[in-house]
């Protein structure tokens, strides 16, 4: 490493340390464990400071950051898993014996003697780690291909196809006629009118048929097929744009938060 | 016995699946149940498989003294860390020895993999694994400040635990996607200039939709921005994702049929 690489990592050190004190000594007031909570907020705030550091270009500061989120999150993870799906779930359903040993509470008919075979099934996969015997893990692995295979067929068939072709026929010319007044009546876009009801159903019919011309490629778009392929890219268009404002303003949000954080909970600068 | 076996547990299960939904009986949906639960519980042994797997590739990276093989320090740190935390809880409110026992523990590993890594001078790097790693046996037994959990789920209430997910690993995730912000505004820059009718759509709704909760507007525009701005979201922005979802269920369909049906099985891998 250069010179100025040591030189950057003292100088950072030392204004971690700084920060650190200096926090551990504000909430020294407010909490017993104020050493630990000022260390805490003091990395997150330079977990915070290095991920931003990217923008810049990647970094010793940011690489630190996504190696040290890897190891933390794998492992948030396992014990999430250990706890709650193997502890809480499964062992009330294998015996008794084990539920009191787990101190885990049975309820009356958890016990259930098939949940034998999903273990069998795990230790199989384990098998993987085996030199020899790593093809026996392609059996619960099929297992799970096979099963969830199965559940997408019928689930997306029913809610990405049949629910959404259903939901498209819509009554494109009102429900009932209630006199021309009424029909006029509340021509705000937000508003439930019979017009702009009709007009927003007109709208999603159209839509959805043309959106599904444009992504028909066995046919030459042209002619009245061209034209409906044209609104259908219009209305995609405007669908890419909707989507991608709204994902900014997710990411602006979330920006937001942690600015917040850098300068209510870290600075203090904001209350 | 190798590929047959697999490939018929695929066809079973995956037969089944399809067939239980259109079979409206209490067995049938017992059945469904169980097979849920049972992904579930094998899932949990596939993450630890993962977590098997993630360590012995860092510490390889250690060993080899691959390009930036320090940063795969930090995933082990961060990696251990949280297991320990995921598995140990304070008995009150003092910490006692604890944090000087994640250390020993932390030093220990570094010193195991270090043994493992050089090639002479093994024996100290060995002595001080066992010297680290008698501290941490040592203040295990007598730190009666806090104790193992492999039974209750006490680990979950652990501060530490609950500190790394607040102030490691949420900062690091929100960040990162927040980064995202910045990197959609400069492909923005580029992608929304108004070069002809469609670019001007994707410009003209992206906008209405980021701004329709921008405070300086609202004087000029009221709530019309955001009227129309739900409009957009509502109505061609549904049609559109209509027509997307459509293919995409298609396409999760066909993809499951071919994988229940054995001609997609590059689950299996080779051999």
């Amino acid at each position: 490493m250069k010179k100025t690489t040591y030189l950057l990592m003292a100088v950072i050190s030392a204004l971690f340390v700084l920060s650190w004190i200096l926090k551990a000594g504000s909430l020294s007031g407010e909490t017993d464990n104020y050493v630990i909570q000022g260390f805490l907020i003091t990395f997150s705030a330079f977990l915070t400071l290095s991920v931003l550091s990217f923008l810049y270009a990647d970094n010793p500061l940011y690489k630190f950051a996504e190696h040290l989120f890897v190891g933390v999150s794998a492992a948030f993870w396992m014990c999430m898993g250990f706890w709650t799906t193997i502890v809480q779930n499964l062992i009330p359903r294998l015996s008794d014996g084990l539920s009191s040993f787990f101190e885990v509470p049975p309820q009356p008919g958890d016990y259930n003697f098939f949940f034998f075979i999903p273990v069998i099934l795990g230790i199989l996969l384990l098998m993987r780690l085996s030199p020899k015997g790593g093809w026996i893990s392609r059996w619960p692995l099929a297992f799970i291909i096979g099963t969830t295979a199965g559940l997408n067929f019928v689930r997306y068939l029913r809610s990405d196809f049949i629910k959404q072709i259903s939901n498209t026929f819509v009554p494109l010319l009102g429900t009932e006629w209630q006199g021309i007044g009424h029909f006029f009546s509340n021509l705000d876009l937000s508003a439930s009118g019979q017009l702009v009801t009709m007009a927003a159903n007109w709208v999603i019919f159209l839509g959805v048929f043309c959106g599904l011309i444009y992504f028909y490629f066995s046919k030459e778009h042209k002619g009245a097929f061209g034209a409906a392929s044209k609104v259908g890219i219009w209305v995609l268009m405007l669908t890419f744009g909707a989507s991608f404002g709204y994902t900014v303003m997710g990411r602006i949000s979330l920006l937001v938060g942690r600015i917040t954080f850098l300068f209510r909970d870290w600075l203090e600068i904001i209350s | 016995m190798k590929r047959q076996i697999p490939l018929m547990l695929v066809l079973v299960f995956g037969m089944f699946l399809i067939f239980q939904y259109f079979i409206p009986h209490e067995t049938s949906e017992k059945a469904y149940e169980f097979l849920l639960d049972w992904i579930t519980i094998i899932g949990i042994f596939a993450m630890a498989l993962a977590i098997w797997s993630l360590f012995r590739v860092t510490v390889a990276k250690v060993r080899t003294r691959k390009e930036n093989w320090g940063y795969s320090i930090f995933t082990l740190v961060g990696l251990f860390s949280m297991m320990i935390f995921g598995w140990t809880a304070p008995n009150g409110e003092g910490w006692g020895w604890y944090f000087i026992f994640v250390l020993s523990v932390l030093m220990a590993i570094g010193m195991l993999v270090q043994t493992m890594s050089v090639k002479s001078g093994r024996g100290l790097w060995a002595g001080l694994m066992f010297v680290f790693l008698i501290i941490a046996v040592l203040i295990g037994i007598f730190d009666n400040a806090w104790s193992f959990h492999f039974m209750s789920a006490e680990p979950l209430e652990n501060p530490m635990f609950r500190s790394f997910f607040d102030f490691v690993l949420m900062p690091i995730l929100a960040t990162t996607f927040s980064l995202l912000a910045f990197f959609i505004a400069s492909a923005a820059y580029r992608a929304f200039r108004a070069r002809n009718l469609l670019a001007t759509l994707l410009l003209v709704s992206a906008l209405i939709v980021m701004l329709r909760f921008n405070p300086y507007l609202t004087p000029i525009f009221g709530d019309y921005m955001a009227r129309t701005s739900n409009w957009l979201m509502n109505v061609p922005n549904l049609a559109a994702q209509r027509a997307i979802v459509m293919g995409v269920g298609l396409g999760i369909v066909a993809t499951a049929l071919k994988v229940i049906l054995g001609i997609e099985r590059g689950y299996m891998g080779k051999g």
